[in-house]
């Protein structure tokens, strides 16, 4: 479990983030919804500790992210498996070599058993025969389940996926939602999702935090959306003419 | 005010760079890379430069010593202290700011827009380290040996050229190569072609660091990776040369 007390986050003077204060939970996958611009991605850096928190604390399984010392932090940091919006794929190494990259640099695993992982994790995602290839030469879904491997490749106790599905199809989102839904309830990781897209929510939102500029104004989950009377969140949830339809059927 | 806050944060990204690198053998992994990108890639372009500018300053000399006062053979030598003092460590340099800078601070600079940065900074790695000190340690290592190389070829170049035109036979020209050689010269070509190396890897590889935004954001910090390196090297040509020629 993650939890967020009081944390605020400003740049250059502009508040990003305010008193916001909240938490995630194991084996679930909590959603962390809002427009663009609305401060999804800064709060998703400062829980990784990317950027660094004007006010608050995070803890993770109640230890305090702001007592740790340097050494535990880069402990904590093992944990971790983040999938960045664009993949953030090594441009200069190949789907194997990047997967292999968090193994190379945290573990003392010899080449044939970071091998064996690192073609484990690509099964996992459904994505072999791929190796081989450099980034440039990946479609997007394929380079968001690379990024997916190489998220999980040390067995992350927390997952971190920043819009995984920004800039995909459809179908194809779909099947990259899914696919972070099973490997978080397989692995019973605490799985943070940022995004702006509701089929993302209604299908995996088990919690959904909604922020809107900077600030957490609502919370429940993906059912308790439909119902709500939150005036901002209605816009932002039904924004679309769909949506709207939907509304109506379930009203 | 804004000038002193960039030279504080590059000075605090240089004490991320010097730091012990986690995995030696992967630094030497990079640093080899690095070498053959920064230094053989360069190697071309170099060469031709190198061969004209020996050309154009025999011609020149050849020209401006045109007075039976002045013996022939100081057209090899002119041309030689031009080429090992200035020409090839300055020029040269000023060059490979242009090429190897804007290469290094658009590769950072793309990996910082595209989240590769702070992706290695979740693995545990430090990205300033790893990217950028291979980088440096391969420019300070290469590029002395570019820049013998460049001397070598432009002094060839002005013998091609001289004894072709006749401006110079090929007894007085090599005479004036060997006449009065200091080492020290060469000496202070490449501690300046070190200095200039560390400042054009360091400069550019901070402006790519500090890169927000998007690609046209990219092409905006190798511009002023390039410009600040250039202005850099003037400047540290001037120190260096105070220095090290006036004693
Ligand atoms: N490193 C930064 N420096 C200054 N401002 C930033 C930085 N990162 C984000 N911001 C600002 O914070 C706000 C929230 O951005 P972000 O978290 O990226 O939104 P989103 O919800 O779309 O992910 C934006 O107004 C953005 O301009
Ligand atoms: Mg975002």
């Amino acid at each position: 479990m993650i939890e967020v007390n009081h944390i605020s986050k400003q740049f250059d003077g502009k508040q990003v983030l305010q008193d916001i204060t909240t938490r995630f939970i194991r084996g679930k996958n909590n959603l962390i919804i809002g427009q663009s611009g609305s401060g999804k991605t800064v709060l998703l850096k400062c829980i990784i500790g990317l950027y660094i928190i004007d006010e608050g604390d995070i803890l993770f399984e109640g230890k305090s992210l702001m007592e740790m010392d340097p050494a535990s932090r880069k402990n904590l940091r093992k944990e971790f498996g983040t999938l960045f919006q664009g993949g953030a794929l090594f441009s200069s190494l190949t789907v194997e070599e990047n997967v292999m990259f968090p193994l190379t640099m945290n573990t003392a695993m010899d080449r044939e058993e970071k091998l064996e992982r690192v073609n484990f994790c690509l099964k996992r995602v459904r994505l072999e025969n791929a190796n081989k290839l450099y980034p440039s030469q990946l479609s997007g879904g394929m380079t968001k389940r690379v990024a997916i491997a190489r998220a999980i490749s040390l067995n992350p106790k927390y997952l971190f996926c920043d819009e995984p599905n920004s800039g995909l199809d459809p179908s194809t989102a779909n099947v990259i939602d899914k696919l972070i839904n099973e490997i978080t309830e397989e692995y019973q990781i605490t799985t943070i999702v940022n995004t702006h897209d509701m089929n993302s929510v209604m299908e995996i939102g088990d919690q959904v935090a909604f922020i809107y500029q900077g600030q957490l104004w609502w919370e429940g989950s993906r059912n308790d959306i439909l119902q709500s009377s939150n005036k901002e969140l209605n816009d932002f949830v039904f924004a679309t003419e769909l949506t709207k339809k939907l509304k109506h059927k379930s009203a | 005010m804004k000038v002193f806050s960039q030279l504080g944060e590059y000075l605090l990204f240089l004490r991320q760079v010097f730091t012990r690198p986690d995995k030696f053998r992967i630094f030497h992994q990079q640093a080899v890379k690095e070498v053959e990108s920064i230094g053989l890639e360069s190697l071309w372009i170099v060469s031709i430069i190198s061969i004209f500018m020996g050309a154009v300053a025999t011609i020149q000399m050849a020209f401006n010593i045109d007075t039976p006062l002045i013996p022939k053979y100081t057209i090899g030598f002119a041309t030689r202290q031009t080429i090992i003092l200035e020409f090839s460590p300055t020029m040269i340099s000023l060059i490979l700011a242009g090429k190897v800078g804007s290469k290094i601070a658009s590769e950072i600079g793309t990996m910082r827009v595209t989240e590769q940065i702070d992706a290695m900074e979740i693995m545990g790695v430090n990205p300033a380290n790893y990217l950028i000190l291979p980088k440096i340690a391969a420019a300070v290592f290469i590029n002395p040996v570019l820049i013998i190389i460049s001397i070598v070829l432009a002094l060839m170049g002005g013998w091609i050229v001289g004894t072709a035109t006749s401006l110079v036979t090929s007894t007085d020209y090599i005479l004036g190569l060997r006449s009065w050689y200091q080492s020290y010269d060469v000496f202070y070509a490449l501690i300046k072609t070190v200095v200039f190396a560390f400042l054009i890897t360091s400069i550019s590889g901070f402006y790519g660091y500090i890169t927000r935004g998007g690609a046209e954001d990219v092409g905006k910090a190798s511009t002023k990776a390039v410009v600040q390196s250039s202005i850099f090297i003037i400047l540290f040509n001037l120190i260096l040369t105070q220095l090290l020629l006036n004693d």
